[in-house]
């Protein structure tokens, strides 16, 4: 356990010396939420539903906090550890995967959620965010989104040979993702047959899990399913498919 | 004598390629035991399936009484381990390296003496990439130092020290060996071997050619000797030729070359002062374990 405490400080301050690896968790929804909050304010709007463009965005840009640090900055930072002979040397002590996996997951959790939080006090102070209806149930769908996408994250990171391909493969699953799964843009801008099609992505799962508790209709089960099914199985391959190096 | 280590008939391979075809060996407690060979020889897939970081093919290993493929948590507490090809994370910092890996181990020493003994303790604030390859080396010393092991694996330990730091890295892997502790040291470098190890492992070609302390090894090349000294003008080599032992007298330039066994150079040295001769440069050249490998396995070392 301290041994876990200590190797998840020390991956956190690695990763805040290093800040271009967390542009995308900290920055990149802060600049949106600033760019299109600017541009289209949080008046209700009937095209939204009746919901201000920040109100209707702000789940959708933690859906995309939560996709890009598990499809890309994790399989990155693992596979570049296995790359340079890093992993290698935390195995010659006496230290298990769990050990290792277990801290990437809980540093990146922690940094996601800090990227959250600023988001929505920003917007709060900003533009009047409307705050979750269901605020308990709208974390534990964050933890449990991002829990998901990080295992997901783990996967790449084995099954990529290279670091190289790991954030090539990375962004080709994630950046369509962003975009037909209501995170970056709302879906009520895409045609209907993309939308239906966004249903077979993980991330719209996201979209729809947060949305629904931030506006009071409660726990979508499809979406939680779908979630908890892909952390099982994803946390079960990677389990298997781990290398050192 | 206890045997710490007992590997048997090992063998790894890799698709077509055969790392380690066959190596047993024993390493005694408290000796440091060497194993030398070319690069690409077998040596660190051999070593690294004894501290179980490569299962092998076949064959078994025991460390410490552990069998490192199911014990590996509880062995790796009592071994130090520095490897080639490692490396930490480019932001991290001296201290923090040592400061996480002493949380990895039940028992550690304090981290700071090690840090001066290892001459990085005005680098303790100092990022890994920011290093040079000689404090690298240094700082992975220090790390497999840092839980007081029995067992200390070093792989190309000295690789791009200075001279002046792989002296002193000699005199601290001696240190380590008085304090009871066993070294198992991984080198292409034969001075290094010969100068350090107790006995040695010899191998190539993923097998073990030859296993001994290094004197035996060099006596059992029956090489002779050779006697070297500068002749005087007009040097009559014929004078050498009868002396016991001698096999061969050869001449270049002013040069005197005398092969021979035995206690040859006594036997020079009476031959030549019955003829009033008394060179100041009268010297011995022994055999060394560059030798010992070229006539093991007809090859340089170096290649």
């Amino acid at each position: 356990m301290q041994a876990l405490t200590k190797m998840t400080w020390v991956e956190m301050k690695l990763k805040l010396r290093e800040p271009v690896g967390t542009f995308f968790t900290l920055v990149f929804p802060l600049l949106l939420l600033f760019l299109f909050g600017g541009i289209y304010g949080n008046d209700p709007s009937p095209f939204l539903g009746g919901r201000g463009s920040v109100d209707n965005s702000v789940p959708g840009y933690i859906a995309m906090i939560i996709g890009t640090t598990g499809m890309i900055g994790l399989p990155i930072a693992l596979s570049v550890y296995r790359e340079q002979g890093i992993l290698r040397r935390f195995r010659a002590a006496p230290i298990t995967p769990a050990l290792v996996l277990g801290s990437q997951v809980a540093v990146n959790l922690i940094i996601s959620l800090v990227g959250i939080a600023s988001l929505v006090i920003a917007g709060i102070f900003v533009y009047g965010l409307v705050l979750p209806e269901a605020p308990v149930g709208a974390f534990l769908a964050v933890v449990i989104s991002g829990l998901s996408f990080l295992s997901i994250g783990f996967v790449l990171a084995s099954l990529t040979p290279t670091s190289t391909a790991a954030q090539a493969v990375g962004m080709a699953l994630f950046f369509p993702m962003m975009f037909l799964s209501g995170a970056a843009l709302p879906q009520q801008v895409l045609p209907e047959k993309l939308v239906a099609f966004s249903q077979y992505l993980p991330l719209t799962h996201v979209v729809n899990l947060l949305q629904d508790l931030w506006y009071g209709d409660g726990w979508n089960g499809t979406a939680l399913l779908v979630l908890l099914g892909m952390m099982v199985v994803a946390t079960a391959v990677s389990i298997r498919t781990f290398r050192w190096e | 004598m206890t045997n710490i280590i007992e590997a048997t008939h090992l063998r790894k391979t890799y698709g077509d390629t055969v790392a380690v075809a066959d190596v047993s060996l024993t390493v005694q407690k408290g000796e440091i035991f060497g194993i030398v060979g070319p690069n690409g020889a077998g040596k660190t897939t051999a070593v690294e399936s004894i501290m179980g970081l490569r299962k092998p093919d076949s064959g078994t290993v025991s460390v410490l009484g552990l069998d490192p493929q199911t014990q590996a948590q509880e062995l790796r507490q009592r071994l130090g381990i520095q490897l080639q090809e490692a490396s930490l994370p480019d932001y991290m910092k001296v201290w923090e390296a040592l400061d996480l890996f002493a949380s990895f181990y039940k028992q550690t020493v304090p981290w700071e003496p090690l840090l001066a003994q290892w001459g990085l303790s005005e680098k303790r604030n100092t990022r890994f990439k920011n290093l040079s390859g000689g404090q690298k080396q240094r700082l992975f010393i220090a790390l497999a130092l840092l839980n007081d092991p029995e067992v200390i694996f070093l792989d190309e330990l000295t690789t791009g020290l200075d001279p002046q730091t792989r002296r002193a890295t000699w005199d601290v892997v001696r240190a380590i060996r008085d304090q009871g502790k066993t070294v198992i040291l991984v080198t292409h470098f034969m001075d290094e071997a010969e100068e350090l190890a107790d006995r040695i492992a010899v191998i190539d070609q993923g097998k073990v050619a030859a296993l001994d302390t290094p004197r035996v090894l060099i006596q059992g090349l029956q090489a002779g000797s050779t006697v070297r000294f500068t002749g005087r003008n007009g040097f009559d080599a014929a004078l050498l030729k009868g002396v016991e032992g001698v096999t061969a007298v050869t001449q270049q330039a002013q040069q005197i070359i005398v092969k021979g066994d035995g206690p040859l150079l006594a036997r020079v040295a009476a031959a030549l002062s019955q003829h009033d001769i008394v060179p100041a440069d009268l010297r011995v050249e022994q055999a060394d374990l560059e030798d010992v490998f070229l006539a093991l396995t007809g090859r340089e070392i170096r290649s």
